[in-house]
């Protein structure tokens, strides 16, 4: 049996989320092997094979990977399927382009954001917001999987051997290209991998007041800043601040809820935070029955006295 | 340019729904259904296609029990021309729903299918990229622009970090994200309007597809509940309870 992970990467070097799923593919058990679908991505294939747990990494190298497009990295994984009893991806946006469309390829189910493996059938994952947890068994040969990054621990960067295989790239399927993007560059850590999330909602008012209130708390502890919908429905933050059943699934140490009132779709993204703190007017708001510490006051008093305590 | 629309009906978001006492799944008796909201937006985009002169047809399509005829007038009252029940009591799993749309569209022949990224109740995000594949066709994820041009469509997607554009080729898939749009409320006359509007009713078998399910549930469980916490007098409370209770700073 082995396992293939379909790594995510900048080209260069390895998105955190790649090693949650190598955790996940150790635990299932049997080899666990990379493939790093990239150009010019020798790096990140080098990074990989240092990863704990890792026995090889399959570094297809191509133009058609320069972008990540799906249709191609879809293309590349069912080349190389034969062999292999699971195919893991991280839960991101690239993970969940990708891996339905291998499934549907290999007309085989998918099984999506896995939180547990039970055993190498069987696997827990949330439905309904995170309200019911479902367990699952797969009678398909070959299980497709994506993996809920902050429900398993990261693979360590290092102390990992494997090795690097280069695989012809596919070639370009032609089906969409790739126009632009805009990706904003920030110093904070990432949501997903933080050990401390700053959250705002539509409690903050506006984008400069969202800044200005949470940018000294969030430099104060180190902490990556994340949303409620509303916040980014409203233009306070850009959207992959949103935390959520449809934004980021966040498990910090540490999560501050500031002005968020704790609909079950925002909570569906971060109930399973170490410890939870809200700070909210009303009393009676929804966020305060998951949260360990409560303080019912005026965001816009508590929050720059805390920055300025702390 | 014909659009396909495909709506699940779901348990309203609203709704927080219960785990059956004995762990066989969630009890949806009694519970409020409406269209999943990604689909909504779906129906709003491929009317707003139709609007600007983009698209000139709009079939909605659902798979499931017949009550999803309501989702489907639904989707005529917001504005789909037409609709298509698959209809079955059987459990659908987004891969076999991909194989009924696909058996749809083989015979419809739209130049674009605009689903939902996401169901709120299985939350699979699938059905979309699946269909896609099994057509060999392009596919733009979690959208939040759509623009047509000539033969492909320019889609701005939501992916880590901020936004990606994408060139698509049509025939295409698109699914949704929620700033895509606003749907509009159907208003009464529309509502009235879409009661007459053509309705099909076809059977999973009369298009030829196998939906036996792949994956089979064991149990459904209620999540580890949070044990309620405290309410704190004041921040200088709050730090300390931070520092020399929880530890986390
Ligand atoms: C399909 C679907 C998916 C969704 N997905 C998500 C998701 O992924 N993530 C998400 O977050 N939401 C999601 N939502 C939206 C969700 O239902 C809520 O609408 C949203 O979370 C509300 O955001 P909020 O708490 O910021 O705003 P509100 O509910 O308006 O709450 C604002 C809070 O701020 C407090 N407040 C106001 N002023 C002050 C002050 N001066 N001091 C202190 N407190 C103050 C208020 O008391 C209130 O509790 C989704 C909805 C749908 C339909
Ligand atoms: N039974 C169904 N009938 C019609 N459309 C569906 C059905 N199931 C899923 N879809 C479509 O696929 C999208 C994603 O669903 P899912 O992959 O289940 O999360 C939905 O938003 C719908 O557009």
């Amino acid at each position: 049996m082995a396992n293939l992970v379909i790594a995510e990467h900048d080209h260069g070097s390895l998105k955190a989320a790649t090693l949650n799923v190598i955790s996940a593919a150790v635990e299932i058990g049997g080899d666990v092997h990379v493939l790093i679908a990239g150009h010019n991505a020798k790096a990140a294939a080098d990074a990989a094979a240092q990863v704990a747990g890792v026995s090889k990494v399959l570094l297809a190298d191509g133009e058609a990977h320069a972008h990540r497009l799906p249709e191609n990295a879809a293309a590349q994984i069912v080349a190389i399927a034969s062999g292999y009893s699971h195919i893991l991806a991280p839960a991101t946006p690239y993970g969940k382009a990708v891996t339905p469309r291998v499934a549907a390829l290999l007309d085989k189910a998918q099984i999506s954001d896995i939180i547990k493996v039970v055993d190498a059938d069987t696997f827990v994952r949330p439905i309904y917001a995170g309200n019911a947890y479902a367990t699952v068994k797969s009678s398909d040969s070959v299980k497709v999987i994506t993996v809920r990054g902050t429900a398993f621990g990261a693979a360590a960067k290092t102390g990992g051997s494997g090795a690097v295989e280069t695989l012809a790239a596919v070639g370009d399927t032609a089906l969409s290209s790739f126009v632009s993007s805009e990706i904003v560059k920030s110093e904070r850590p990432e949501l997903t991998a933080a050990k401390i999330v700053v959250s705002g909602g539509r409690g903050l008012g506006s984008g400069d007041k969202y800044r200005e209130v949470l940018t000294p708390l969030a430099d104060k502890l180190g902490a990556a800043m994340g949303a409620s919908r509303a916040a980014v429905d409203a233009g306070y933050v850009p959207n992959d601040y949103q935390v959520g059943q449809t934004g980021k699934i966040v498990a910090p140490d540490l999560y501050v809820a500031i002005g968020v009132s704790g609909a079950i779709q925002h909570l569906a993204g971060m109930k399973d935070s170490k410890v939870i703190v809200a700070i909210n007017k009303d009393p009676d708001a929804p966020i305060f029955s998951v949260a360990d510490y409560g303080l019912v006051a005026d965001l816009f008093e508590a929050v720059p006295e805390l920055a300025a305590k702390l | 340019m014909k659009v396909l629309v495909p709506v699940k009906r779901v348990v309203d978001y609203n709704v927080k729904v219960r785990v059956k006492a004995d762990n066989s799944g969630v009890d949806i008796a009694n519970v409020k259904m409406s269209m999943n909201p990604f689909c909504e937006i779906a129906v709003e985009e491929a009317v707003r296609l139709k609007e600007k002169g983009a698209a000139t047809e709009i079939v909605a399509v659902s798979a499931g029990v017949t009550q999803c005829q309501e989702t489907l007038r639904n989707a005529m009252a917001i504005g789909a021309d037409r609709g298509i029940l698959i209809e079955t009591d059987a459990e659908l799993q987004p891969l076999a729903v991909a194989k009924l749309l696909k058996a749809i569209v083989d015979k419809e022949q739209p130049q674009l299918v605009i689903l939902g990224k996401q169901a709120i109740d299985d939350d699979s995000n699938q059905t979309g990229q699946m269909l896609a594949a099994l057509l060999n066709w392009g596919q733009a994820t979690f959208a939040s622009k759509v623009e047509i041009e000539g033969g492909a469509a320019k889609v701005t997607c939501e992916v880590d970090g901020g936004l990606e554009t994408v060139l698509i080729k049509l025939p295409a898939i698109i699914t949704t994200d929620l700033r895509l749009n606003e749907p509009r409320y159907a208003t009464l006359p529309n509502i009235m309007k879409a009661k007459k509007k053509q309705l099909d009713i076809v059977k999973p078998a009369d298009l030829g597809v196998d939906v036996t399910p792949r994956l089979t549930t064991l149990k459904v469980e209620e999540p580890p509940k949070r044990k309620g916490g405290v309410k704190v007098a004041d921040v200088a409370a709050l730090i300390d309870k931070l520092k020399n209770e929880a530890k986390v700073i």
